[in-house]
């Protein structure tokens, strides 16, 4: 059985930070890293293959980039992912999540016999969630989003839990599935010196759109049917009023603030 | 499709360089040339004073987008009980549907829900497409996400609007890409522009930057909207609505992920995305224990009780606490942060919250460039009279 996991490369938001003076984004030493949340579905991908001792299991890390993005790939390697794929082309620019969840899709289905797709539950720089049930939908499997924990799983079906608001739901579906996951659940494992010298040396192979059996006119921006109107520096919050003094004085005059603005 | 400089035009004078968001332009002798990392953002276009970058867009095949009218809103209920979130949207829903001229519908799913719809014409909507059904009365992907396409290929709205849950966000997306259009999430703000089409605006790299979005050619325009951000529509008794009954189908009940139990883990105290008024502990706590002040704060303001990342990874309080990047974002009316530095990851959660009252003893911390009131101080002392000057009112 095969388990794929679809990871994304994104920049660093830890040191992404605003010029105050010009109210943009200040990018000089922004790292690219993996995004968080798909370190959590590249460490349960390892444990459902433990889970299932004695079942032949194959573990794929794909991602959809440019070509730096093989970074991420090598990163899954070394922490014990069997195989990784970059699937890059300039065919695939300016996708928005309709037409990004199209191409995972086109690629996992040509990976083939694929049983469960994990993802994290969003990527930090975009923040939409929405890939991992586009996924779902162009590949016709059943999805499984916000995953806390799976509870059991066979060759054949698998029970988790589903976070929610105020609660979990427990959701059992037959595989194929696919499952996007929250932090809760795991914590992630730390690369070996044999796992990091491995993923060094990984030849990885790199598919382009001429690889998948792919619409066209699906593909990138072409196939997106959002487009970015603008993009913007948020407003900036008018200065603070910093409160001073004692605590019993800081706390007439804070809560007298508080009452004027009726929150309390 | 694509993006390119125009030679004879590019000055080399670097604005777009600084406009990029994605740092994927870079000056090659005075030219500018467009990285690998470019995403066709657009952003840099506008900003060139020379009409240098040119943006080449061909669409996919356009809907015909003049069949498509009225404003729908998909209802969210738990246990039968419609969620607020239904009320943000059809407030803002009806205002769309006022701009454009057109109806609000709303579509309610589940079972058992006295009253329920005759409450969302009370509050706004002119049509209920309503879904009584036992198989609907949980939340569940795929009969769910089901019904909703074939109402929306049925009566083709122009606007579809969900709230950002954790239901909305998944059924949404499923839906969106089945039908074949485009989807915004997690919007803060919605407006019509001057061509009629829906303007989705919304946050992006953890609320460092904002971005309009657009879905010219497709319909319906889908957006999730996040909780908290617009104002609930307020019941009027005698307005008058039309409830249609949803029809169910045999394959409604073909569910391949099946949800089997419910368990409610957090009492109401707890559930940050309803409070309007949160107080969270971050490091500067220093003991598991000072969470038993901020329980006390939180008591005396009405509020429930966050955290940030440090005190959740520390033990001090379970994740379902969490503030932040890999926790909740929050939008509440008040936020107060107590022992919290304000790493970017923490500011993203809570920096649309309306006020912000930072409480902190380094006077440099960067949550103070967040705050609305900022105290300087120890939080020991300074929570205990804050406590006790509630309490006297």
């Amino acid at each position: 059985m095969k388990v794929v996991v679809c990871i994304k490369q994104v920049p660093d938001t830890t040191n992404v930070r605003i010029n105050p003076e010009t109210n943009t984004l200040i990018r000089e030493g922004v790292e690219s890293i993996c995004n968080p949340f798909d370190e959590y579905a590249l460490e349960e991908a390892l444990r459902i293959k433990e889970r299932l001792e004695g079942e032949p299991v194959t573990t794929i890390a794909v991602t959809m980039g440019p070509p730096q993005a093989e970074a991420v790939l090598r990163q899954a390697l070394a922490i014990g992912i069997d195989e990784a794929i970059l699937l890059s082309d300039r065919a695939f620019a300016g996708s928005d999540t309709w037409a990004t969840s199209y191409a995972l899709s086109r690629m996992i289905d040509k990976i083939g016999d694929v049983d469960i797709v994990l993802c994290g539950k969003q990527a930090i720089d975009g923040d939409t969630a929405q890939v991992g049930p586009g996924i779902a939908v162009h590949l016709g499997f059943p999805q499984i989003t916000f995953v806390k924990r799976i509870e059991e799983i066979t060759p054949k079906k698998i029970r988790a839990e589903r976070m929610m608001e105020e609660g979990y739901q427990v959701v059992e579906s037959r595989l194929p599935v696919v499952l996007t996951v929250v932090k809760e659940i795991n914590e992630p494992r730390l690369p070996s010196i044999r796992g990091k010298m491995r993923a060094k040396k990984a030849e990885i192979p790199t598919w382009t759109a001429a690889d998948l059996d792919a619409n066209k006119e699906y593909l990138g921006l072409n196939g997106s049917p959002t487009v970015v109107h603008k993009i913007y520096a948020p407003e900036r919050k008018k200065d603070g009023q910093i409160i001073e003094g004692e605590p019993t004085d800081v706390a007439i005059e804070l809560v007298s603030e508080l009452k004027r603005l009726s929150l309390v | 499709m694509g993006i390119r400089i125009i030679e004879g035009k590019c000055t080399g004078c670097t604005l777009c360089v600084r406009a990029c968001p994605f740092a994927a332009i870079t000056m090659a002798e005075k030219l500018a040339v467009i990285g690998p990392e470019c995403t066709l953002c657009g952003a840099c276009v506008p900003v060139c004073t020379f009409d240098a970058i040119e943006l080449i867009v061909e669409q996919r095949k356009p809907v015909d987008t003049a069949k498509y009218r009225n404003v729908w809103v998909v209802a969210e209920q738990k246990r039968g009980a419609v969620q607020s979130v239904t009320y943000e949207l059809i407030g803002a829903g009806r205002e769309l549907a006022r701009k454009r001229g057109s109806e609000l519908h709303v579509v309610l799913m589940g079972h058992g829900m006295d009253g329920a719809a005759e409450e969302l014409i009370a509050r706004g909507a002119d049509v209920v497409h309503s879904m009584d059904h036992p198989a609907f009365a949980e939340y569940q992907d795929e009969p769910y996400s089901r019904v909703l396409c074939r109402l929306i290929n049925k009566h083709k709205p122009e606007i579809v609007l969900c709230g950002a849950t954790a239901i909305g966000r998944s059924l949404i997306p499923r839906v969106a890409v089945q039908i074949n259009t485009g989807l915004t999430a997690d919007c803060t703000g919605l407006e019509i522009d001057a061509d009629g089409g829906l303007m989705q605006i919304r946050p992006a790299f953890g609320g460092n930057i904002m971005a309009t979005i657009l879905t010219p050619n497709h319909r319906p325009q889908m957006a999730t909207v996040r909780h908290k951000v617009m104002k609930e529509a307020k019941p009027d008794p005698t307005r008058k609505g039309k409830i249609i009954a949803i029809e169910p189908r045999k394959e409604d009940a073909y569910i391949r992920a099946k949800v089997v139990d419910f368990v409610e883990e957090i009492e109401s105290t707890v559930n940050l995305a309803e409070a309007d008024i949160i107080v969270s502990g971050g490091r500067g706590l220093g003991t598991p224990d000072g969470f038993q002040l901020i329980e006390k704060l939180a008591l005396a303001l009405g509020g429930a009780v966050g955290s940030s990342r440090a005190a959740v990874d520390a033990g001090w309080i379970p994740y379902s606490h969490q503030v932040g990047q890999t926790g909740k974002t929050v939008c509440p009316k008040l936020y107060v942060a107590c022992g919290i530095s304000g790493q970017i990851q923490h500011l993203v959660g809570m920096q649309s919250s309306d006020t912000i009252v930072a409480i902190n003893k380094d006077r440099d911390a960067p949550i103070f460039t967040v705050a609305d009131y900022g105290i300087v101080g120890d939080l020991y002392r300074v929570i205990p009279a804050l406590v006790d000057r509630l309490n006297q009112r």
